[in-house]
């Protein structure tokens, strides 16, 4: 197994701040939206370096979406800012019918994804949010690891032509990609070659993924690990190529097994070379407050429940 | 600018190519492109500028967003005859593998449509962020919409409303078709909205009314008074009086014929009360 180290544990979002930011100074185009959760975001850099491109909405995320596609008619480049939550579900048709069936070129970022808010509770931990954005054509839907990956993925996003889904998270998390890796949208970051399974993560799930691999290698099982930060496009040859190697795969996310990653990688191989799959997801049920080591660990998104549902996969090879 | 004979031969050929889009098809909404009709005729011939060589951005060009997507009849018909594409295109109308879908849309790339419209309510956001980027591009023109009355049923318009005022977006025109009927009836009867003015007002929007909505002059006339009003600070709206279905006699003023087409003999009573002027398509 691949030795990874991490210097810092440090928030996904404030890689997004950060990447915004350097945005802020490279790309006059770009412009930034928020309902009313600056600080939530980690935006206030952008602001205070470009205050006539900042354009805060109050709380009222169906006009933001609106006035997001607006902005792109004048050749702007609009980054908009909420809760995964309220960049989503409440706000689906505006980002429907405005944004990606108009094709507008809108870069929905989203914080505070998943279970990993902890304490404020379900009514604001989305974990429907992927299959949501990944159902609508032309939506490209991005879920990074860690800090380094989401500031990339930030930078990344503004050339790339077209609305993207931008999914980060709140708790502090160890930061292990290099801060010098290019971030291709589309495709798979090789994290471990491995020989008896395949582990597919995205987001915070990744590093759990290695945490898993390392124990995994303890016991002698060799296991091919892949960061998917991309969900939509999906790197299918990489997927292809690493499960023909091994024969069977465990996807790991932190959102409902119901339209997500998994889901992906299982229709994918359906369509392909069929092969066993176990799904580290929530199994189609709301959170709850807690601390999100906590609920990560009752809802079995960890190293401990990968690790479980590769020896349970490997049985079914 | 086209004198007032050519504008009324625009507007009764518009009034004909709404009916016989809509009846070729047998679906469609006449009625609020009907009441419709004069405002964008004098919108798009008398006030705005546009360049009809297409470009999305709109940049140095005034731009206009329809909210309230089903009225797409009359706008098709506006766009083509004022030459964004051929007016031969009308007869594709709701057709399979038509750039005139039944509710406007970009995605088939046709000219002079910025946004896709339909689901109600929507429209207003958007054309504030197009104002906004006119602000950022110091591009003076000017950014016009239009709104149902029953749209503003729909609450995203009132988060749009409260931006506008909030954030001083005064180069933005919204005009809301003041028609008073909706799909199920009056919107009295649907949903009362009370004094629509006194709310724009109660939001801190500079307020005018054109009672006359289906009177050319006094459509360029408040839509001149509007543009007047524009840079001062506020957004400005039009509560634009028209009466549903107008032009065609037996469609007037009811609910009735708002996503109705007319059969054979009834487009044959619409066609002949707007004869033919600029040639049907």
């Amino acid at each position: 197994m691949k030795k990874y180290t991490y210097t810092e544990k440090i928030d996904t979002r404030s890689g997004f701040g950060a990447g915004l930011t350097e945005l802020g100074r490279t790309n006059p185009n770009v412009v930034a939206l928020c309902a009313d959760l600056v600080g939530s975001l980690k935006m206030q850099d952008f602001i205070n370096e470009n205050p006539e491109r900042f354009f805060q909405i109050g709380i009222a995320e169906a006009n933001m979406m609106g006035i997001a596609a607006g902005l792109t008619i004048g050749g702007k480049i609009p980054f908009t800012g909420t809760f995964a939550n309220f960049s989503t579900g409440r706000v689906y048709d505006q980002i429907r019918q405005s944004i990606a069936y108009s094709d507008k070129n809108v870069k929905i970022c989203a914080s505070h994804a998943g279970l990993t808010l902890g304490e404020d509770g379900a009514t604001h931990q989305i974990l429907e949010d992927i299959g949501l954005m990944k159902m609508l054509p032309g939506m490209t839907v991005i879920n990074p690891c860690d800090f380094n990956q989401t500031k990339a993925a930030t930078i990344a996003i503004a050339e790339h032509e077209g609305p993207v889904y931008l999914r980060f998270g709140r708790p502090a998390v160890p930061n292990f990609t290099p801060a010098d890796q290019k971030f291709e949208i589309g495709k798979a970051v090789k994290i471990n070659e491995g020989s008896d399974v395949t582990i597919i993560a995205t987001g915070h799930l990744v590093w759990e993924a290695i945490l898993a691999g390392e124990k995994l290698a303890e016991q002698g099982i060799s296991a091919d690990i892949l960061d998917i930060h991309t969900i939509k496009p999906l790197d299918e040859e990489a997927i292809l190529a690493s499960v023909g190697k091994t024969g069977c795969v465990v996807t790991a996310e932190e959102h409902n097994f119901l339209g997500g990653l998994g889901e992906s990688v299982a229709r994918t191989l359906a369509q392909n070379t069929p092969a066993p799959q176990e799904f580290v997801a929530t199994q189609d049920t709301f959170g709850e407050s807690g601390t999100p080591a906590q609920l990560m660990d009752k809802y079995g998104l960890n190293s401990e429940a990968i690790v479980k549902a590769v020896t349970k996969v490997l049985k079914r090879k | 600018m086209p004198d007032t004979q050519q504008l009324n031969d625009l507007t009764t050929q518009v009034r004909r190519d709404i009916v016989r889009m809509v009846h070729k098809v047998n679906s469609g909404h006449p009625g609020g492109s009907l009441g419709c009709t004069e405002f964008l005729v004098a919108l798009y011939n008398e006030i705005m500028e546009v360049d009809t060589n297409f470009k999305m951005d709109g940049i140095n060009e005034d731009l206009f967003f329809l909210s309230n997507g089903h009225i797409s009849p009359v706008f098709y018909s506006v766009l083509a005859r004022k030459g964004y594409f051929p007016v031969e295109e009308l007869n594709t109308f709701r057709l399979l593998d038509s750039r005139l879908q039944g509710h406007p849309t970009t995605h088939e790339g046709l000219p002079g449509v910025r946004i896709a419209s339909g689901s109600l309510g929507q429209g207003m956001s958007v054309a504030l962020g197009a104002a906004l980027a006119k602000k950022l591009n110091n591009d003076t023109h000017t950014v016009y919409s239009l709104h149902g009355d029953g749209e503003l049923q729909e609450g995203q318009n009132w988060e749009a409303i409260m931006y506008a005022a909030g954030n001083k977006v005064d180069n933005y025109i919204a005009t809301i078709d003041l028609n008073g009927q909706q799909i199920d009836g009056a919107t009295d009867d649907v949903l009362p909205m009370g004094s629509i003015r006194q709310k724009f007002e109660a939001f801190g929007w500079d307020v005018m009314e054109v009672e006359k909505g289906n009177d050319l002059e006094a459509v360029i006339a408040g839509l001149k008074e509007a543009k007047s009003r524009t840079g001062k600070g506020k957004p400005v709206c039009i509560l634009l009086h028209t009466i549903m279905g107008n032009g065609v006699d037996f469609m007037m003023g009811t609910h009735a014929w708002h996503g109705k087409a007319p059969n054979d003999e009834q487009l044959e009573k619409a066609l002949a009360q707007n004869p033919e002027t600029l040639g049907d398509y």
